[in-house]
């Protein structure tokens, strides 16, 4: 894999990134709202945020760590 | 046990087909951005297959993805392969029905057999520059062993491939309701388009990316229903009130004798049959795992990836046999009540008409009376009462799925079952391409094609793989009985093809009609033995040693003895047969090969170190949880 090549923990951070910043826009909407699914448990842990964070945090780690043009695998 | 599985992917019991006609209402219900979620998944796995198809034109890189995948890639995509969704389900749900001891397929029947091909084999897969196993065996024993070997290889994957696809389907029908065909074509057609574009090195991109999506999608269900059962002690404690016994979490303590544990094994068989011969026949000479180690940029990058995927392996049985022990404890029917989880069979008696009550009350009745169901929920059942639905062991994790995750977690949860059935497929896909291309039609019929030629076969091979692994899917769905015999190739062929390879690779004494001969008879030895069993139920006691001996422990024995065959006619054959000269096993057999030496590094960087601090966790968790 030479470096001028997208490297695939770029693609993994990208769709981490994305899933990431989806699942925490729907937990604060559920937090704000107080509307929570339906049948799902401890729901007042807010899982769908933290998660959610901690997803886009690692993902934008391997974006900016792995971004094309910049060295790495 | 209703569920028997292999080591390559788990076996879907007969009864599981039944359930297709089932039309009950679907497990979870996706909102729009799950199904989001889902989608941005095959986008992406669609643009990897896309992006890499330019850097897939050569042999070497549509083949072995160019031979420079890090010991990090390499390691996670050898895990990876082998981590279908069947193999999530699967085992969540052995370990609700057996605790603990379902651990055993992640622990002694994977790790040891990782660490040896790092640090025994790979030298000689990877020094011998060979495409495949069948290859290896050519180089080693000759064009016979090849072709019997490269045969069993492509019939085992593509038909493995169909049956996993069909009850891959069946999965996301009951869990989602969704249409068989839907199901079976959309991800059939994306494992198609990715690997038959980039090859070899998009399967393994994409086994990387979807080992981070199941870890990301799984990984919340055990941490919060830990929190829910006050921690491993609330959760043990809670199991001991429910089920009355402590075996579910001891790993060996009850395995002294075939009755005194649940799933009918004894330590001799896990240790000799699964921690021996079935794990090391499957993860250091099945070709679909081996492949993606084969693909790494040098020697110390091939011998590290099997040690880099034996710790992730470790830690498997945390997304996987946690949740199955956590669902004993915290799943609960709508009035409240602890729900409890019965075997396909039982649902497939108890399937309800329109009305809502089962269509054979007295086949449901007699069903019933096989479980330990309360006679209440049974009535209940019978009666087609509302909420009383019956929920079969294999839907624990999507049970617990549904428990905990919302919106957004639940279609991520999804798309970890789908990445998880995507990663299988494209290994199986991947795998039979080359031993097709490279150990049956290169030989056999047309020895002088050139480069680009065999690289057109490859992608045409990928997409006749994945039209056949289609076809397979339908007639298992049409004719339920073949599922058994082809679940069970994986079984007959692992056994034998260890004998001679070990033996190849570690005995220079062994000749080529020993290999071909071991192999072959090693194999018809292993099939009469499964087929004794098969016309004749009561031979089990025989072969597995014990009258009181279950399902699972038959294939873990006919592999053992079958193992042990082989080893006698590999032996045999060979004292009475002429070897080759030493010189002309240079990089084939140890004793008789010259390693490249390879550069100095630091002690944390080198295979041994980590080896070590791996069999320490591992011999740590056996005792922990022995």
């Amino acid at each position: 894999m030479h470096n001028s090549r997208i490297s695939i923990w770029f693609f993994i951070g990208l769709l981490l990134t994305v899933y990431g910043i989806l699942i925490v826009l729907s937990g604060v909407a559920e937090w704000v709202s107080g509307q929570y699914p339906p049948g799902v448990q401890l729901t007042r842990l807010h899982a769908p945020v933290w998660w959610g964070a901690l997803l886009s945090l690692l993902g934008l780690f391997y974006l900016i760590r792995f971004r094309p043009g910049k060295l790495g695998k | 046990m209703h569920m028997v599985h292999s080591l390559a992917s788990p076996n879907i019991p007969g009864s599981l087909t039944a359930l297709v006609a089932l039309a009950v209402e679907p497990l979870a219900h996706l909102r729009t951005l799950d199904i989001a979620v889902i989608a941005i998944y095959f986008v992406m796995v669609l643009w990897i297959g896309f992006y890499l198809k330019g850097m897939s034109n050569t042999g070497e890189e549509f083949f072995m993805a160019g031979r420079e995948m890090t010991a990090w890639i390499a390691g996670l995509s050898f895990v990876s392969a082998n981590l279908g969704s069947l193999e999530l389900m699967g085992w969540a749900g052995s370990a609700y029905q057996y605790g603990i001891l379902a651990t055993h397929w992640y622990w002694i029947g994977a790790i040891p057999a990782m660490l040896f091909l790092g640090l025994m084999m790979m030298p000689f897969y990877y020094v011998s520059k060979t495409h495949s196993v069948p290859g290896y065996l050519h180089l080693r024993y000759g064009e016979h062993a090849r072709v019997v070997a490269a045969i069993s290889f492509a019939l085992e994957m593509i038909l493995m491939s169909g049956v996993n696809m069909f009850a891959m389907a069946v999965v996301m029908k009951v869990v989602l309701g969704w249409n068989i065909t839907f199901s079976i074509f959309v991800s059939s057609v994306a494992v198609a388009v990715y690997v038959g574009l980039g090859g070899l090195r998009s399967a393994i991109f994409n086994e990387v990316l979807q080992f981070v999506l199941i870890w990301a999608g799984a990984l919340l269900v055990p941490i919060l229903g830990l929190v829910q059962a006050h921690g491993w002690e609330g959760l043990k404690a809670r199991i001991l009130t429910n089920v009355g016994s402590d075996s579910y979490f001891h790993l060996w303590r009850d395995t002294g004798s075939f009755a005194a544990n649940p799933m009918g094994v004894h330590w001799t068989g896990i240790v000799f049959g699964l921690g021996f011969v079935i794990s090391f026949g499957y993860w250091t000479t099945d070709f679909l795992v081996v492949q993606r180690v084969l693909a790494a940029h040098n020697l110390r990058a091939a011998r590290m990836a099997p040690i880099i995927g034996s710790i992730f392996k470790m830690a498997v049985p945390f997304i996987v046999i946690l949740p199955g022990l956590l669902g004993l404890v915290v799943l609960q029917n709508p009035d409240g009540s602890r729900r409890q989880l019965v075997g396909e069979d039982i649902v497939a008696a108890c399937s309800i008409s329109s009305s809502g009550a089962p269509t054979d009350p007295s086949s449901c009745s007699a069903a019933m009376a096989r479980t330990t169901l309360p006679a209440a929920y049974q009535q209940k059942v019978l009666s087609g009462a509302p909420g009383a639905a019956l929920e079969s062991y294999n839907q624990a994790l999507p049970l617990m799925m549904t428990r905990y995750l919302g919106p957004g977690l639940l279609g991520l949860g999804i798309t970890a079952l789908i990445a998880g059935f995507m990663s299988g497929m494209a290994g199986n896909v991947s795998a039979f391409s080359t031993v097709w291309t490279y150990d049956l039609y290169k030989p056999l019929i047309n020895k002088r094609g050139s480069d680009a030629h065999y690289v057109l076969v490859g992608r045409l091979s990928i997409l006749i793989g994945v039209a056949v692994s289609i076809g397979a899917a339908y007639l298992v769905m049409q004719f339920h009985g073949i599922m058994d015999y082809v679940q069970a190739l994986f079984s007959i062929f692992v056994a034998p093809l260890l004998g001679v390879i070990l033996f190849g690779m570690f005995w220079k004494r062994t000749t080529g009609l020993a290999g071909f001969l071991g192999l072959l008879l090693g194999i018809a030895f292993s099939a009469g033995l499964f087929l004794w069993v098969k016309l004749n139920p009561s031979a089990l006691a025989l072969v597995a040693l014990s009258p009181d001996a279950k399902p699972m422990a038959e294939n873990v024995y006919r592999a053992l003895w079958a193992f042990l065959f082989t080893s006698i006619v590999v032996i045999l054959v060979s004292s009475f047969t002429r070897p080759r000269p030493v010189a002309e096993l240079n990089g084939l057999v140890y004793g008789a090969t010259q390693l490249p030496t390879e550069e100095a590094v630091p002690i944390y960087k080198r295979e041994w170190f980590w080896a070590t601090v791996v069999i320490l966790i591992f011999i740590a968790l056996n005792i922990t949880f022995w």
